[in-house]
């Protein structure tokens, strides 16, 4: 055999050993997580976690956010386009995945800010101003306040409440489920238990669309 | 004439076994950041930074065969090397983590994948950087006689 020839086809043998590695990690990866859901749901869902939408939705949609990410608050409209489209299908559930230096604070804020019934409109304030107080060669946390007022807080009482310890708690449980969840990144998206494989919107809607079909 | 044909052929298979570990390293940490999402830290940085041109330069080294290439490929490798001992150290505990250049953002001794209860990813490099280096040291001995 030619040379050439050992080496070309060495290369499509090992192109095509690394898609079949894909494919069965993938495949496994599926398996795993819906074992998860079935056994262990409350790892996706936990008491403690804020939800949006019809409480009867047949369809969860799981996300772990950061109230610093970019790519969150850019994509919290498409999810909420989603929800609208489907009316009463789809329930969110929040999920706390903090991997901006110092965006604990902010989660702080925010489940106080859900002891005022603000949650949401809290969130969408934070989403929509996100670029004044995040940046990432120099974040400014403290002009976070100045917005807050246009979600009609009770500051004093935020910042009196942001420090229970409960809040915290909160936070580490969801960290330590993003960890078994294999969350590294965000939003991380999982949809009734399965996870968004590969990150967009289109792959978003098609993984919802499928649970919707499957489930009404 | 023989003979000499026999020997540039195991000099180019040896060549050829390199650019086989090189590439299954390189496919495979690549498998691993950007499959299962396991973020590679600092000095996994680095030890790619030496392993990813080596399929390259192999491949070069390989048509036509070329004995430079020891020359060339085997001070990335040492280098290499280097980072994956200092890795692997760090990572079975002989050197403390406070010094180490990673305790921001990912850290370099978390345990990501343990196959066999030795296998893990530095371990890994480890071997992959190794076994160019030995490879090469045989061919430099070959054409030196």
């Amino acid at each position: 055999m030619k040379k050439q020839y050992i080496v070309i086809s060495s290369s499509l043998i090992l192109a095509l050993l690394f898609v079949l590695g894909v494919m069965l990690y993938n495949k496994q990866q599926i398996k795993k997580y819906g074992f998860m859901a079935l056994e262990n749901a409350s790892t996706f869902v936990r008491e403690h976690s804020p939800t949006l939408g019809n409480h009867d939705a047949r369809v969860y949609l799981i996300e772990f956010t950061d109230p610093a990410c970019e790519t969150c608050s850019k994509f919290h409209p498409l999810v909420k386009k989603l929800m609208a489209d489907n009316p009463g299908k789809i329930k969110l559930i929040i999920r706390y995945a903090p991997f901006h230096g110092g965006a604990d604070y902010y989660v702080k804020i925010l489940e106080a800010a859900r002891r005022q019934g603000k949650y949401w409109e809290t969130l969408e304030v934070m989403f929509q101003t996100q670029r004044f107080w995040t940046s990432h060669k120099n974040p400014q946390p403290d002009l976070i306040w100045k917005f807050l007022l246009k979600a009609g807080l009770d500051l004093p009482k935020i910042k009196s409440d942001m420090n229970d310890p409960k809040i915290e708690n909160i936070i580490k449980q969801d960290l330590a489920d993003a960890k078994t969840l294999n969350v590294r990144k965000t939003p991380g998206f999982f949809v009734n238990g399965k996870p968004l494989q590969k990150f967009g919107y289109k792959q978003l809607k098609e993984l919802v669309t499928s649970e919707i079909k499957r489930n009404y | 004439m023989a003979e000499l044909n026999q020997k540039t052929n195991t000099n180019w298979n040896i060549v050829f076994i390199c650019w086989i570990i090189a590439s299954v390293s390189t496919i495979g940490s690549l498998f691993f950041s950007e499959i299962m999402d396991l973020p590679p830290c600092a000095l996994c940085w680095y030890q790619r930074i030496f392993m990813f041109p080596l399929v390259f330069l192999f491949t070069v080294g390989l048509f036509p065969f070329d004995k430079r290439i020891i020359k060339y490929a085997l001070p990335l490798a040492l280098t290499g090397l280097g980072f994956a001992i200092y890795h692997y150290l760090l990572y079975s505990g002989f050197i403390p983590e406070s010094l180490a250049p990673c305790s921001q953002g990912v850290s370099c001794t978390e345990t990501y994948i343990d196959l066999f209860g030795f296998l893990t990813i530095p371990m890994l490099s480890l071997i992959s950087f190794s076994a160019i280096i030995v490879l090469l040291l045989i061919l430099l001995r070959r054409n030196h006689k």
